[in-house]
């Protein structure tokens, strides 16, 4: 039972990382049609300068730092080169992001190397957030930080890294920021604006091309920020953007292109179905034999009905998007094409 | 065709019995909670020249988008030849012999003039989506391309990309791709306008000649050419058709003179009061 | 620099002799360059020159942005390796001259499964969904062993004895005409395709979908029937490298592999028929050259793939084409001393920024190997400040007078441009 509800909060977890993530996306391609392929980029990009920066003045301060550094790289590469491709369409906007990653990639390697690197948590987040106890005498109890050795000598113990739920409150929080801005500010409402009649907010007097600037700037601050929290959680390392980058197209499509909403469910849909089947050491022939069925080593189908859940749950997401296509092709919440 | 040849083919084709080749019955369109078609009622017979007219946002656009399947209607039906074609797909509708222009050209930006309009026979000549002919060897679909070049009077520019080409020669472009499958049932969005007065004419010269013997229905803002073409008027206002009359009959209907000078007099009263 | 794209039409005789050309580049290239490096090339080059082509089926003449297309050529080598195998080992009888026809048809078969899904949309989102079917197959690659043979990938030998007329495969010159004669083939077919009525609906579909659902044609099909015909394309240079290369890991049907269709097809020129020819010579000439000569390669390749999009969306067969033009109306001679000036700013420039991206590099990378390194032939040290002065000061002066050539080149560019619509339009009226 512990393992079950630690599991559920590690999906959770992921999924709201995963939120951070392609909240950005979403609104980077809501607002300028833009479909940034260099996101993930941007999300290595802030664990690397949070490492570099929380070196020289500490984790939290890092925490401020590196987004903002982030955020204004971003906004740099929208107005020397994603401005210039604007009016060619937005395929070779994409392509011109997609050229970025393989930049970022590679500057990423020449300036910290191709091994990971040492991103550690500060004291206070690199101890147990709570543990849960599973005795057979006192049933499921949590206790915050460390259980004693001596309860779990008798009882089993499962941690959950305050990292973790660090993680969880930033992502909340930022939700809560989004909406706020979106809805209660001024910014807000020239930024919704611009989305659907850019010309016009243009003609008000609002600098479009500047708010496009702003809203890059601002998607890849929030990719920056995650990279922080994701960079020190897990691990930092040049392959954490490709790790990433296509689970977030999938959360998008998923969830419905265009939309925040769907973003938010398409990510905790992803992020639960990334890690709640790793416990499930279970395969298909498991499942034909509770049935009385018996699949022989031989058949063809074998090697396919041998992968236990644990093993395929990598491309369990992209079963989903398959699937969601089929049956439902603009997403869960999509509006827009 | 000359203009008395023109006349004479147009009277014949109605005088047959009429046969009402596009209705629309109680169409309502919703977009969130605003409702644009409010229970459009329309019977068009096969060979008139019907001309929808009303005053800006009464949703000329958007009952063409609904008739041509662009979008679905939230209620009602829309028949053609008796066929209900509403929900239908845009390409399942044109295939029955519906087609439609736009207000904004849509054209095909990067291929030629007589690459465009070869396109647009390919489907009714039956050639689909074969990869194992070469279009030079379509002896009638270049035919027929070059017969629509001709009447088009775009011969000149044959070869020219049609992205290259003046506003005037988009539109007479975006009418050919629209008539050359050979619909029964054109639909013209605004074909006319941002013209001047001299293009208009000679526009209006060639919408009369690409639509002998089909039925048209075209949205126009221009009253000349409305009241030169038409056989009957549909007056769109706020969703709904108010009228549907000979041009002499809606002129002198009082709710279309409301409807159209309704504001003015608001207006010359407020200036007098 | 985007304009009306030039079409180069050599007529008839014109035509024999392109496609004669053609044909005996291909016959003679391994003849003239006899190494055996250079045959190598010359094979991976004709490979690559079938799946660009392919690719732009769908990329240039489609609109269609596809990010995992190398799921296609992939299981495509993957099905060949396995019948190459059988046909070994006498369970299959098909000459191994024929066995990328089955990587022809396992690419038909997979690019009809799940492109009936991927076209269902379009623009961004097909996009994104091509890259999602590419990770799951790319994923599945390490799950299925028997099938994908684990890290170590499916190994074969293209020697199957008896040899027919001395043609046995194992030279690789004969690996080479092999190749060829599917290239020449496969060009030939795709261009063929371009004459078609699916083709050009195709074109009809990238230029504007909802005008083509209007002249009765349904788009997702069109999409669908093209993106079949590529992937039987893809199949088949697939095949002819599992055969070449005797081997097919997880690798060909990566993430990698398919940025790297995206990259060169683009970079060679999209627009144009041929544009791709030249995006497959320079994808072998990249990964396989350029690769060894500097570990910064892919930055430079990152570099050249974002200037390109943002400076000449046409690609180098773009660049042709315009310049051809020029050409035509007589007016390339007075650019050619403009052009020589940007070379040799850019040169300059280019020089002294590859000097510094290398000295970057080594000290991230070769540190071991001490702090002096080889660019050029020279001996740089990277811990010398003077070094990167003077890599700096190359950068800059190189940076600033290329600007100014190149907005020199700009004005007379746009003069040449006017010119020769006032020449076309006086011709027209003639």
């Amino acid at each position: 039972m512990d393992q079950t509800v630690i599991n559920i909060l590690n999906g959770l977890s992921s999924g709201l990382l995963l939120f951070m993530l392609s909240s950005g996306l979403t609104l980077i391609f809501s607002m300028m049609g833009v479909l940034n392929f260099a996101h993930a980029g941007f999300y290595m990009l802030g664990a690397y300068v949070g490492y570099a920066s929380s070196r020289i003045v500490g984790f939290w301060p890092a925490l401020a730092v590196a987004p903002v550094v982030v955020g204004a790289l971003g906004a740099v590469f929208e107005r020397l080169c994603l401005r210039r491709v604007h009016r060619y369409g937005h395929v070779p906007e994409l392509l011109v992001t997609f050229g970025l990653s393989y930049l970022i990639l590679e500057l990423v390697q020449v300036v910290w190397g191709r091994a990971p690197v040492a991103f550690d948590p500060p004291a206070v987040l690199a101890q147990p957030a709570f543990t849960l106890v599973q005795s057979a005498a006192t049933g499921l109890s949590v206790v915050l930080g460390h259980a004693d050795a001596a309860t779990c000598a008798h009882a089993a113990c499962t941690t959950f890294p305050a990292t973790r739920a660090f993680m969880m409150l930033v992502a909340l929080l930022m939700l809560l920021a989004l909406w706020l801005l979106l809805r209660h500010t001024r910014v807000g409402l020239v930024i919704q604006a611009a989305l659907t009649h850019p010309e016009m907010a243009e003609a008000l007097g609002h600098n479009v091309p500047r708010v496009f600037m702003l809203v890059f700037g601002a998607g890849c601050a929030l990719a920056g920020l995650a990279g922080v929290i994701g960079g020190t959680t897990f691990v930092t390392e040049p392959s954490m953007a490709a790790a990433i980058g296509p689970i977030l197209f999938v959360v998008v499509v998923v969830g419905g292109t265009g939309s925040l909403v769907g973003a938010f469910v398409g990510a905790l849909l992803i992020g639960l179905l990334q890690t709640v089947p790793l416990t499930v050491d279970k395969s298909l022939v498991d499942a034909a034999s509770a049935l009385g069925w018996h699949v022989s080593t031989d058949s063809a189908a074998y090697p396919l009905m041998k992968l236990t859940l644990a093993q395929v749950a990598p491309i369990l997401p992209y079963l989903l998007l398959v699937l969601i296509l089929i049956l439902r092709p603009r997403g869960l919440f999509g509006t827009r094409e | 065709m000359t203009d008395v040849a023109e006349r004479v083919a147009h009277a014949r084709a109605a005088a047959s019995p009429a046969r009402v080749a596009l209705e629309l019955r109680d169409v309502r369109k919703r977009f969130g909670k605003t409702e644009i078609i409010r229970g459009a009622t329309l019977a068009v017979n096969a060979g008139e020249r019907v001309a929808i007219i009303g005053p800006n946002g009464a949703g000329k656009s958007t009952l063409f988008n609904l008739v041509s399947g662009r979008f679905a209607p939230s209620s009602g039906e829309i028949l053609l030849d008796g066929q209900r074609i509403d929900g239908m797909a845009p390409h399942r509708i044109n295939r029955l012999g519906l087609a439609r222009s736009f207000q904004v050209s849509n054209l095909f930006a990067r291929l030629s003039v007589f690459e465009n309009l070869r396109c647009a026979v390919l489907w009714s000549l039956g050639y689909r989506y074969a990869f194992w002919r070469f279009l030079s060897d379509l002896r009638d679909a270049n035919e027929r391309a070059e017969e629509l070049l001709a009447m088009l009077h775009l011969e000149r520019r044959r070869d020219a990309l049609a992205m290259n080409l003046t506003y005037a020669e988009q539109r007479a472009l975006e009418i050919g791709l629209t008539i050359a499958g050979g619909a029964s049932v054109v639909l013209l969005d605004e074909p006319t306008a941002g013209m001047s007065k001299s293009e208009t004419r000679r526009f209006v010269q060639l919408i009369r000649d690409v639509t002998v013997g089909r039925t048209l229905l075209t949205v126009e803002h221009d009253m000349g050419v409305v009241f030169g073409l038409a056989d009957r008027i549909a007056v769109l206002v706020y969703g709904e058709v108010i009228a549907f009359d000979t041009p002499e009959a809606v002129r002198a209907d009082p709710r279309v003179q409301e409807a159209y000078l309704g504001s003015v007099l608001a207006r010359t009263q407020a200036e007098e009061a | 620099m985007t304009g009306d794209v030039f079409h180069f039409r050599p007529y008839n005789v014109g035509r024999w002799a392109v496609w004669g050309g053609y044909g005996l580049l291909l016959l003679v290239a391994p003849l003239v360059f006899s190494s055996s490096l250079s045959q190598t090339l010359l094979s991976q080059m004709g490979i690559a020159i079938i799946g660009c082509l392919a690719y732009n089926m769908l990329l240039g003449q489609g609109g269609m942005l596809s990010f995992g297309h190398a799921v296609y050529s992939g299981l495509g080598a993957f099905l060949t390796i396995h019948a190459l195998n059988r046909v070994g080992a006498g369970t299959l009888h098909l000459p191994v001259g024929l066995l990328p026809l089955v990587g022809g048809a396992t690419g038909l078969v997979f690019a009809a499964l799940f492109g009936f899904v991927t076209t269902r949309k379009s623009g961004t989102t097909f996009a994104m969904i091509t890259l999602g079917i590419g990770e799951l197959v790319a994923s599945m690659s390490l799950m299925l062993p028997e099938f994908f043979g684990g890290e170590a990938g499916v190994s074969s030998n293209r020697v199957v004895p008896p040899a027919v007329m001395g043609i046995s495969f194992g030279p690789q010159i004969q690996v080479y005409y092999l190749i060829a004669s599917y290239c020449f083939v496969c060009t030939g077919l795709m261009f063929a395709f371009t004459r078609t009525p699916l083709g050009r609906m195709l074109n009809a579909v990238r230029d504007n979908p909802e005008r083509v659902a209007f002249i009765g044609y349904d788009t997702q099909r069109v999409r669908w029937f093209a993106f079949m015909i590529s992937g039987l394309f893809m199949g088949i240079a697939g095949g002819l490298g599992a055969i070449n290369f005797e081997l097919a890991t997880a690798e060909v049907v990566g993430a990698q592999r398919s940025g790297a269709y995206l990259l060169f097809t683009y970079l060679g020129g999209a627009t144009a028929f041929f544009g791709p020819i030249i995006g497959g010579v320079l994808m072998v000439l990249a990964t396989v050259v350029l690769s060894e000569l500097t570990k910064a390669w892919l930055l430079y390749l990152g570099l050249a793939f974002m200037v390109m999009v943002m400076f000449a969306p046409a690609g180098v067969a773009g660049l042709v084409l315009a310049n051809l033009r020029l050409a035509a109306f007589g007016k390339l001679r007075p650019m050619l001393r403009w052009y020589g000036g940007l070379v040799v700013a850019g040169g300059i420039a280019f020089f002294g920024a590859s000097m510094m991206i290398e000295m970057l590099y080594h000290l991230q990378l070769n540190e071991a190997l001490g702090p002096v390194m080889k660019f050029c032939g020279f001996p740089v040290n990277v811990r010398n400040p003077v070094a990167w002065m003077a890599a700096l000061t190359q950068v800059l002066s190189g940076g600033l007078a290329f600007e100014l050539v190149r907005r020199r080149v700009v004005v007379q560019w746009e003069a040449a441009q006017a010119d020769i619509e006032r020449e076309l339009k006086r011709r027209e009226a003639a």
